[in-house]
């Protein structure tokens, strides 16, 4: 899943980077804010700790073997922010020192792998675990589902971010400069690996991982079990609304930017409608995109039938009531977002935190 | 590269990667310390020099620009004793067998004009094109990295980490994981070392997962460990928070030259290849 150089096209790499600098600044604060003069030396022996995570081999059902990224297990035992560090040092000094991951796609190996895998992971763990007993068998199962989440999450985003290559970038001739897939092969090709091998290996990783830890070092797991505190530990716990500022004007830029998505011209490859199978022009372009093949004379019948089935309150994020296409994108944007939040925050309260105050000690860092 | 292992090979596998991680690190060391001419530049302009040169060839939409700083990174491999083998059998060799299978189904799968046609298999002039891009870009930018690290004491590559106004601790960071990676290495070794002293015979699949799991469990107990040790020991010698580095480094004329040399190919890599 590390993107070498020469994979990703520069604005795409700059696009991660920026995309990567506001977690990292903010895991950095909070870090600095509750371990002060911990936070050195706690992140280095992690970040060297998840580097050899992934020099383990297991072997997995089929008779290969594989490696875990250990994104999931940092999270469970580091809380996200710390561990979104950790995993970001250990690929920096796999980038440049062992030529593992590329400099260039550094902030895009960071973003898919340290920022969407530990976020994910510390989500899904917490949602399944819920307020189960540190000893109970939820927890392993939960582990092994973030483990699998995270990886499979982290690989589709790679995907995507490789699909999208030759889409954007090609030279005059029509040959795509950087990754070559497009989407429709790029995202099959990732995700069967991680499915199945790279997968199972995270999958198997954390859950074992966790169980060892509850039979022998049980007090490493409370970080991550609020309501389940022990004294004597320090505050690692998931930041509160007001903490995470920073995020929050991430998600701000975004959404203003969103009317930048008018420029691509077109339909996307795959999501025509059925206007698009009787317009000629539409026609025209969806046959020069897909490599000559023209798309079929006659409306295939069960597009026709479903493209009735149901029918979007916003269609092509504009809303038939306005008149600026470019508010219909940012007005589309802040409710698809806030939709997102409100269903996070449904199941943060029927899932999550069900036992006593978001204050998780961590025992485990002395 | 074996991918297919008999369970009981997972131990010995895992040792062979801790090996040759400290070989990788242990040869790097070692060449750092020759006297060529990537070593004789200050790591101040060395490393914003090379890093201006893997951004020119991820920029570059003409082949010709990426093959002339491949020439260019090859000869200075040469001057730096740095031997071509080595940058065979460390870059090349793992960039054709992993980018070079992923590049090669492009051939076929990009549309495009014909350039050759057997039987169902047509080789096209964009999947020939986009290909070569692929596969020289990626091996470029790799071996302009490794000069980088082969030429350059890991300390000092951190130091010159300062030039782009990188903050300390995260200098410092960086420069005690790299540390701490090798102390870590040697006790997952020990351990793997000592289990496979007491191991007869072939270990069951199952059994070698619950290795894995267990010996990465008191991996990550001795990592908490040791960061409180070193903790309490830097605090000892007191450490409270602040972070300062020594800036050693002494800018020579010849380094003015370089940092000239380096600007002027990338801007000419940048103008040719935009």
């Amino acid at each position: 899943m590390h993107i070498p150089d020469g994979y990703l096209s520069p604005a795409t790499c700059a696009t991660l980077y920026a995309g990567s600098a506001p977690f990292w600044y903010y895991a950095l604060k909070r870090m600095q804010k509750v371990l002060h003069t911990r936070t050195i030396p706690l992140l280095s022996v992690f970040a060297a700790f998840s580097f050899l995570v992934m020099m383990f081999n297991l072997p997995l059902p089929g008779g290969t073997t594989g490696h875990a990224v250990g994104v999931t297990i940092a999270a469970i035992v580091l809380g996200p922010w710390a561990a979104i560090l950790t995993v970001s040092t250990a690929l920096l000094v796999q980038a440049i020192f062992f030529a593992d991951g590329g400099i260039t796609a550094y902030g895009a190996n960071c973003f898919n792998m340290a920022i969407l895998g530990a976020l994910s992971a510390y989500l899904v763990y917490r949602i399944i675990a819920g307020s189960s007993a540190i000893q109970s068998s939820r927890r392993v199962v939960a582990a092994a589902v973030s483990g699998y989440v995270a990886i499979n999450l982290s690989a589709l985003a790679t995907a995507f971010e490789l699909g999208i290559q030759p889409l954007l970038f090609h030279d005059a001739s029509g040959a795509p400069l950087y990754a070559p897939y497009p989407l429709r092969i790029a995202i099959p090709a990732m995700m069967i690996g991680h499915l199945s091998i790279a997968g199972m290996a995270e999958m198997i990783v954390s859950a074992g991982v966790v169980a060892y830890l509850q039979r022998s070092e049980p007090a490493l797991l409370y970080g991550t079990a609020p309501g389940l505190q022990v004294e004597g530990g320090m505050d690692l716990a998931p930041a509160g609304w007001g903490r995470t500022r920073p995020l929050w004007f991430a998600i701000a830029l975004l959404l203003l930017a969103t009317p930048v998505g008018i420029l691509a011209a077109g339909t996307a490859w795959s999501e025509w409608s059925v206007d698009d199978f009787k317009d000629i022009h539409a026609r025209q372009q969806i046959a020069s995109n897909s490599g000559g093949h023209a798309l079929p004379t006659n409306i295939p019948a069960g597009l026709a039938k479903l493209s009735s089935f149901w029918t979007a309150p916003m269609p092509a994020y504009a809303p038939a009531f306005l008149k600026s296409t470019a508010f219909g994108y940012l007005l589309s944007a802040m409710l698809g977002t806030g939709l997102i939040l409100l269903v996070f925050l449904i199941g943060g309260r029927l899932f999550g935190d069900s036992g006593g105050r978001r204050n998780g000690k961590i025992a485990g860092v002395r | 590269m074996k991918l297919f292992l008999r369970s009981g090979d997972v131990v010995e596998k895992t040792l062979a990667t801790m090996l040759k991680a400290t070989q990788h690190a242990s040869v790097a060391d070692e060449l750092s310390g020759t006297s060529g001419v990537l070593q004789r530049i200050d790591p101040r302009v060395k490393l914003p020099g090379l890093l201006l040169l893997v951004l020119a060839v991820a920029c570059s939409r003409h082949l010709t620009v990426i093959a002339a700083i491949f020439v260019a990174a090859i000869l200075l491999a040469a001057f730096s004793k740095i031997s071509a083998l080595r940058l065979a059998v460390w870059v090349w060799l793992p960039v054709l067998l992993f980018t070079g299978t992923i590049a090669a189904p492009a051939l076929f799968l990009t549309p495009g004009r014909a350039l050759w046609v057997y039987g169902p298999v047509m080789v096209t002039n964009t999947g020939l094109r986009s290909a070569a891009f692929l596969l020289s870009r990626a091996g470029t930018a790799a071996t302009l990295s490794a000069l980088l690290v082969l030429s350059t004491r890991w300390s000092w590559v951190l130091k010159s980490l300062r030039v782009f106004r990188c903050p300390a601790v995260f200098v410092t960071i960086l420069g005690m994981t790299y540390r701490y990676i090798f102390v870590l290495l040697g006790v997952a070794w020990d351990m793997l070392e000592s289990r496979k002293s007491r191991t007869v015979g072939e270990l069951p699949a199952k059994e070698g997962r619950r290795l894995a799991a267990a010996s990465i469990g008191v991996l990550l107990s001795k990592s908490l460990q040791l960061s409180g040790d070193v903790h309490l020991a830097m605090q000892a010698r007191g450490f409270r928070g602040e972070v300062h580095l020594l800036d050693d480094f002494r800018m020579k004329a010849s380094d003015c030259v370089w940092l000239s040399v380096f600007l002027a190919m990338a801007v000419m890599a940048f103008w040719y290849g935009r």
